[in-house]
């Protein structure tokens, strides 16, 4: 759903100036009012709208893959027949944070997050059990993109 | 799946940074997102039982570390008009991979660019790039430019649109193998 048409002015200019460099004082939704020039309610009350539209996911940390826990990339090749079936039982974990259906032989593809290496693995293990289908690892190996957040076009 | 495989893929990962017990905690209490009140941090503090400054300090500090690479608005494309998301795969010689990696990065329309592990004959492909477009002829014109830009003509590679989009959410780092009751 394309929220970008509802959006006001300040909406848009939160997006815009704090994907990235978030105050890490006390009170960081003041100082973003005062740098934008509105009141800090005005400021709370468009980050509400925002997180109900969907539009952001949270106002937070993006953390650098594998600094934390362990995480991995992985992908399934599942009979069209049983893509939702299996895509439930993928969602149902708490480690599984992405899930999307993509054009591809394989069609399923998820983002697993653990505390360790073992607990990843355990989990990837137990979506083959419950699925009987082969689930292929794909753990980043290096970084080459500086995550700035995301320039958003808006005309 | 070949889970020794999996097992050397994950350590052969960057370095990872020591972390305490408090950062652990200040991780988990922040995953999810700051709460939208006046004083986020101090909430998440009382939360957790520590003083702000423990807490504004110790972000600061994985900020610094570069365990968190940037704070603030974590947004969701399609919500936004970006109703095209291809990942695009690339099948690059071992000792090009980091050159032609960097120079992927450079294009703002690109969010994301890593190197995996092939996968033996299921998957050959070694560079994964994410494009956002607003529709799909979009990203085909932007997977042209990359292929001229970084002189990707002779490279095989492949472009997987997305679907349906399943789960989106920032990761969970504790109690990953349990099961939840899902809100799409």
């Amino acid at each position: 759903m394309d929220h970008r048409s509802e959006l006001t002015d300040l909406e848009r200019r939160l997006l815009d100036s704090y994907q990235q460099g978030l105050p890490l004082s006390p009170t960081p939704y003041a100082d973003m009012a005062a740098a934008l020039d509105v009141s800090e309610a005005d400021v709370l009350a468009a980050l509400q709208r925002l997180q109900e539209f969907g539009v952001i996911s949270r106002v937070g940390p993006v953390f650098r893959t594998h600094a934390v826990g362990a995480s991995t990339l992985a992908a399934m090749a599942v009979p069209e027949e049983r893509l939702d079936e299996i895509a439930a039982i993928v969602n149902s974990f708490a480690a599984v944070n992405h899930n999307y259906e993509r054009e591809h032989r394989f069609n399923l593809w998820f983002v697993a997050t653990a505390a360790s290496d073992a607990e990843l693995a355990e989990v990837l293990e137990k979506i083959e059990q419950l699925t009987n289908i082969k689930v292929m690892p794909l753990p980043m190996l290096e970084d080459y993109h500086i995550d700035l957040g995301f320039n958003l076009q808006w005309t | 799946m070949d889970m020794k495989t999996a097992q050397t893929g994950f350590s052969r990962s960057e370095a990872r940074v020591a972390l305490g017990e408090i950062d652990l905690a200040v991780i988990g209490a922040i995953q999810g997102g700051l709460p939208l009140v006046p004083r986020p941090y101090a909430a998440l503090a009382a939360q957790l039982g520590i003083d702000e400054a423990v807490l504004t300090e110790r972000l600061t500090s994985l900020h610094e570390s570069g365990v968190i690479k940037r704070m603030g608005l974590v947004v969701r494309h399609r919500e936004l008009g970006y109703g095209a998301n291809a990942m695009v795969v690339w099948d690059v010689p071992d000792g090009e991979v980091a050159e032609l990696g960097r120079c992927l990065s450079k294009f703002e329309f690109v969010t994301l660019c890593y190197r995996r592990p092939r996968q033996g004959r299921d998957w050959p492909y070694n560079l994964f790039c994410m494009i956002h477009g607003q529709d799909r002829e979009e990203v085909r014109g932007k997977v042209r430019q990359l292929v001229q830009c970084c002189g990707l003509e002779d490279i095989a590679h492949s472009v997987l649109f997305s679907r349906r989009r399943f789960k989106q959410r920032g990761a969970h780092y504790r109690n990953a193998a349990e099961r939840e009751p899902v809100t799409p």
